[in-house]
């Protein structure tokens, strides 16, 4: 089982690669090679044996996609807050403090304006080593707002989905993002513009549920694992087997959800491309 | 039909059943008892008071679980007149867990959808416990494009607890279906009213739940997640589903105070399962005070007003720049 031998690994990465990226290496949970971490930045974060798409980190992610010198961070400093006072094992805001700590991030998702191949578009990426990318409030105003920042300025929006699905330390507040994102996006596309979504490993629940699932195109990196349900819960509701392959971008293609499947390295060249084609006329 | 009680709910039935012995009692053997049935009779009101006006969250949520409760069906028979069902989606197949059709309240042509559960086996079986495919939320979509192009309001009854989490579902793209309902209702051009009347399970109640007014009954839940899985993943165990609960601020006075419902229709003590007929007359008149509201709305203003009241929803701190 991938997530097995995943673990440990991604585990101790992420603690460590802010101070020491240095020294580090990486086993690759799909064929087993050792990369050095250094090098599997790199290159994009892809097993340069087997192509294996590690889970990479929103601002890698963008630099690595944008025009280099282009992105222009915006609404970087919003933060969430414990609304319900959330009783349970763990505090919100130590759950909170113990995430900044460990991915430097304030929350799960980067958001701002940069160019793809010269053309201007308003992006966001979210990042799953942050509380699994869940959406709370924070996440939903700055994904709504660079929606609206998309139609407001007429660019493309472009957004980079992960997510185990909303955020359940801001109850039904989390809920409430699903409806605010997806009505931003119903005004985006009333205003002919485009929206694309790249779905990564994973994107599930409530996400998948909303914005995820409304894009003009919806691409996804390979083998990412996508869905509504989890598999366990899916397991103990039905006690059906699961279908080989079942819930990834492949199964997905397949059965019709997603457009295309494009691999790291060609996702920049690929949505410029697509832009060339669902941008409005006069743009 | 007789009503099960509830765990919590024991206390009253056990003064009942001394009640009965009591009046039993004095009927075999003649002895006047009057007093002391006077005396218990108190007692059991004080009971019932003290469970009923004191309910935690999770009690609520049982309550909103209730096999005997109101359903959907029941509403749009009795709140409403002249029901007529369609069915079907015309992709894939017809979903008995999400009835829709067209219904008459107070000289309002309606179109209604909603969650429908089962109260015993065989119903649940073809009513898949409330729990709706993507067929459901696309036949859910078809008849809200009717309702626009015929300028009928909305009224959609939430009661699930939850999307179907199975192999089909996802096969059929279940996100995708909750996922557009979600986008078309915020830009749905006829007014949408939408009542919690039980359960309010996540994403599966907010693929009918966007609406102009969004009301829940005192005792349903609208929640992010169940409190069962909200415990088994915080709590690491699903024993713990009171504290979830709890925590979860899933109750319709919790979510009135955070301003994400509208109104909160009060149901008789105990819960709407005791008096049914004041339910479904309560739900009748509430929907019709909203949509004679929404309905001298001009329509741009309307979808703008809808637009704002999910835009505004959120709560985080920013730094002045």
């Amino acid at each position: 089982m991938g997530i097995f031998q995943k673990r440990p690994f991604g585990h101790g990465s992420s603690k460590k690669k802010k101070d020491m990226p240095e020294g580090l290496w990486q086993k690759c949970p799909e064929c087993g090679d050792v990369t050095h971490n250094l090098e599997l930045t790199q290159n994009q974060r892809v097993c340069p044996n087997c192509d294996y798409h590690f889970t990479q980190a929103a601002r890698e992610r963008i630099e690595d996609f944008v025009d280099p010198g282009t992105f222009e961070e915006l609404d970087a400093d919003m933060l969430s807050v414990d609304t319900l006072k959330f009783k349970g094992l763990v505090t919100y805001t130590d759950t909170l403090k113990k995430h900044q700590k460990k991915t430097g991030l304030k929350e799960a998702v980067i958001c701002g304006t940069g160019l793809l191949s010269g053309r201007k578009i308003s992006l966001a990426a979210m990042d799953f080593h942050f509380l699994a990318a869940s959406m709370g409030s924070v996440v939903g105003e700055k994904i709504t707002r660079t929606i609206e920042r998309g139609t407001a300025e007429r660019t493309p929006v472009i957004l980079f989905a992960a997510s185990g699905g909303a955020r359940m330390y801001e109850g039904m507040l989390s809920l409430m993002q699903m409806a605010k994102t997806s009505g931003a996006l119903a005004l985006h596309a009333q205003a002919g513009l485009p929206y694309i979504v790249v779905l990564t490993n994973s994107t599930m629940a409530g996400v998948m549920a909303s914005f995820a699932s409304l894009g003009d195109l919806i691409v996804s990196e390979p083998k990412c694992t996508i869905g509504f349900a989890g598999a366990r819960v899916i397991r103990e509701t039905t006690h059906q087997e699961l279908p080989a392959g079942f819930q990834t971008a492949e199964f997905l293609e397949e059965h019709g959800l997603v457009d295309m499947i494009v691999h790291r390295k060609k996702m920049r060249a690929t949505l410029a491309e697509a832009l060339n084609y669902l941008s409005p006329k006069s743009a | 039909m007789k009503v099960q009680p509830l765990e919590f709910e024991k206390p009253i039935v056990e003064l009942e059943e001394k009640l009965e012995d009591l009046k039993k009692h004095s009927r075999i053997h003649d002895i006047d008892f009057d007093a002391e049935v006077r005396r218990m009779e108190a007692k059991i009101e004080q009971t019932r008071r003290d469970i009923y006006m004191n309910l935690t969250a999770w009690q609520r949520v049982q309550i909103a679980r209730h096999v005997a409760r109101p359903f959907a069906l029941d509403y749009f028979m009795r709140s409403f007149t002249d029901f007529m069902e369609i069915h079907g989606d015309r992709l894939f197949g017809d979903d008995k867990a999400m009835p829709a059709g067209f219904a008459m309240a107070g000289g309002h042509r309606c179109a209604v959808i909603g969650h429908q559960k089962g109260r015993d086996t065989k119903e649940n079986l073809m009513r898949n416990f409330g729990s709706a495919h993507p067929e459901g939320y696309r036949k859910a979509l078809r008849l809200m494009r009717l309702a626009e192009k015929f300028k009928l309001p909305v009224v959609a009854l939430i009661d699930t607890p939850g999307a179907y989490p199975g192999v089909g579902a996802e096969e059929r793209h279940i996100s995708e279906a909750i996922a557009v309902n979600i986008r078309e209702m915020m830009v749905l051009r006829t007014p949408v009213v939408a009542v919690v009347i039980g359960e309010g399970g996540s994403g599966g109640a907010l693929g009918i739940g966007v609406a102009d007014r969004v009301l829940m009954f005192e005792n349903s839940y609208y929640s992010v997640i169940s409190p069962e899985g909200c415990a088994a993943i915080l709590w690491k165990h699903r024993n713990q589903a009171a504290a979830a609960a709890e925590a979860l601020k899933l109750t319709a006075h919790d979510l009135e105070k955070l301003k994400l419902v509208d109104e909160v229709l009060p149901e008789p003590l105990g819960g709407a399962h005791q008096d049914p007929q004041r339910a479904m007359a309560d739900l009748q008149k509430a929907v019709v005070k909203h949509l004679k509201e929404l309905s001298a709305v001009p329509i741009d203003k309307l979808l703008a007003d809808r637009y704002q009241k999910y835009r505004r929803v959120g709560e985080y701190i920013e730094a002045a720049k």
